[in-house]
């Protein structure tokens, strides 16, 4: 069924369908809507779960950790200062191999104070063991909804999920989405089975301390668990294809890359402005081209140094910065390349911080400056002739 | 593409009616894409509101808001400044909520059409103000997304709210 839908309301009808038996959140703008959906849902019926009104974010995923550890198929939201305030719960989550899914609505950090979107918080948190995939729009948002469970239960993978939808500029912006039907929702993701759970009849130790000797087992466990979901997204989005018709291309989605001279890369919502500019500029004659990252964890190591392998220079585009270094999704593309050792001109562009604009003109001109030999970080919009405008 | 920017005041319905243009221009499916959004930020009753509707053949790439639009509608014209033109495309339009005149715009008082119908806002009215000048989208598919999205109550009010003015407009 089509529906008129915000990001926000077609993530909370993927996360109707994937069923989850008890939702804990706590609202924060711009993620308000998504729980304010599931909880009418669970009030009309539409929805079975058990909807638990939260004081803080802390307790929003101490409570589905609990539920997830009681064999529960558990999701929480949050934004900005609400993941950073859950920040203690996300490494408890990850350790302890509890498969829930949140989405996270991008947004900037304090201070100074701002309520729109830039990824700050999410990328803030890629050492915290989850999955972390970036939507670009509500169809897809949706469709990552409905995936994430199937991917985050996998006995090879076991580790929660993070969802990103960009604050406001998708989470508030309404655009048509297909709805799956009910009985192919159910085809697709069966209920949640886990060992991994408070069970009276067999026991077992769960969320235990472990010393020098044997943490780091456990630690080693986990990065391969983060690893193994690369595989699983892929035989997850096979599946996903063959019921639904909508195709998914794994940790990354290239745009005319085979023969790009000039490579953006970048994440979220902002990628459809640069492949349209990335057109306009071939019409041009420029040969570019755009490289979406869809999960920043698992990495897409080889697929970026795969893409980026024969291009004259690449520019990381990102809503984000690293203090004192350049930006976070930069410093991982690099390693990438190094690792394959790939050796192309390499620059950083820091844009949309606050929510700020990027325009399709501050993409061309990524493109003439990298083309130009441009290198190092820069600001958009600050430096040249609008210094801060 | 066609570009429309929403002009009212916190409460008055500016982005439902952007969202159901929206709706009612997709309604067929085919090579029809749009994308509806506020300005983003604190919401606050009588504050003004900015909305924005897209309208194109192909995926909407661009999520910004729009800084050239083919149609302008105002819900209040204590919003209207002589400044919006600038916002405007070469054959752009504005279409106004008001009892006078203003030069160089398309002005009608939806209070009319509210008024009678019982309907505390403009927001429809003026929709159907800009389906008729417009022709973005059809008066069937106009009064079917406010069927679609519009709680029951109040649908079929606002759906003589709609094609009263679109009649209007047509004129």
């Amino acid at each position: 069924m089509k529906k008129f839908l915000s990001g926000n309301e077609a993530f909370a009808e993927g996360i109707r369908l994937a069923r989850p038996q008890v939702i804990s959140a706590y609202p924060i703008t711009p993620q308000t809507i998504v729980v304010e959906r599931l909880s009418e849902m669970v009030e009309d019926g539409s929805l079975t779960a058990e909807y638990v009104h939260v004081e803080s974010e802390h307790s929003a995923l101490s409570c589905a950790i609990g539920a997830s550890a009681a064999g529960a198929r558990a999701f929480t939201a949050t934004s900005s200062q609400g993941l950073l305030y859950m920040a203690e719960c996300l490494y408890y989550a990850a350790g302890g191999r509890f498969p829930i899914v949140m989405m996270n609505a991008d947004r900037s950090t304090a201070l100074p104070w701002n309520i729109y979107g830039d990824q700050r918080d999410s990328l803030s948190q890629l050492d915290s063991g989850w999955i972390q995939a970036y939507a670009e729009n509500a169809q897809e948002a949706l469709d990552l909804a409905l995936m994430s469970y199937r991917i985050a239960e996998d006995k090879r993978v076991s580790t929660p999920y993070m969802a990103n939808l960009d604050g406001f500029v998708l989470t508030h912006t309404y655009e048509t989405v297909d709805i799956p039907d009910r009985s192919q929702a159910d085809s697709f993701l069966p209920p949640y089975e886990t060992d991994n759970r408070i069970d009276f009849d067999n026991p077992r130790n769960m969320a235990f301390s472990a010393g020098p000797d044997t943490n780091y087992i456990f630690k080693y466990k986990e990065h391969e668990g983060v690893l193994a979901a690369r595989e699983v997204i892929g035989e997850t989005e096979a599946a996903f294809a063959e019921i639904f018709g909508r195709r998914y291309t794994g940790l990354t989605e290239n745009y005319r890359t085979d023969d790009a001279e000039y490579v953006i890369v970048t994440l979220g919502s902002i990628a459809g402005l640069c492949r349209e500019t990335a057109d306009k500029l071939r019409e041009k004659g420029v040969r570019a081209g755009v490289v979406r990252i869809r999960y920043m964890r698992p990495f897409p190591n080889e697929e970026i140094a795969d893409v980026l392998r024969n291009a004259k220079a690449y520019a990381v585009l990102e809503k984000d910065i690293s203090f004192g270094n350049e930006g976070t999704v930069f410093t991982n593309v690099n390693s990438a390349l190094k690792k394959a050792g790939v050796d192309v001109k390499g620059s950083n562009y820091i844009g949309g911080l606050g929510g700020r604009n990027i325009s399709a003109a501050d993409i061309e001109k990524i493109y003439t400056d990298i083309a130009n030999g441009a290198d190092g970080v820069r600001f958009i919009g600050i430096g040249g002739e609008d210094n801060g405008k | 593409m066609i570009e429309i920017i929403w002009l009212g005041r916190g409460g008055q319905g500016a982005f439902t009616a952007a969202k159901l243009l929206g709706a009612a221009y997709t309604a067929d499916g085919g090579d029809k894409y749009a994308l509806a959004f506020p300005s983003f930020g604190p919401e606050r009753r009588g504050a003004p509101v900015r909305a924005f509707t897209k309208l194109d053949t192909k995926p909407v790439a661009d999520r910004s808001q729009t800084e050239k639009a083919d149609y302008i509608v105002i819900l209040d014209d204590t919003l209207y400044t002589p400044q919006l033109r600038s916002l405007l495309k070469e054959n752009g339009r504005l279409i106004v909520n008001s009892k006078t005149a203003i030069d160089g715009a398309f002005t009608f008082d939806a209070e009319k059409i509210s008024g009678e119908l019982r309907l505390p806002t403009v927001n429809t009215v003026m929709y159907g103000l800009l389906v008729g000048l417009s022709k973005a989208v059809s008066a069937e598919n106009a009064a079917m997304s406010i069927r679609e999205y519009m709680p029951a109550k109040i649908q079929e009010r606002n759906i003589s709210a709609l094609l009263k003015a679109a009649e209007e407009a047509a004129v």
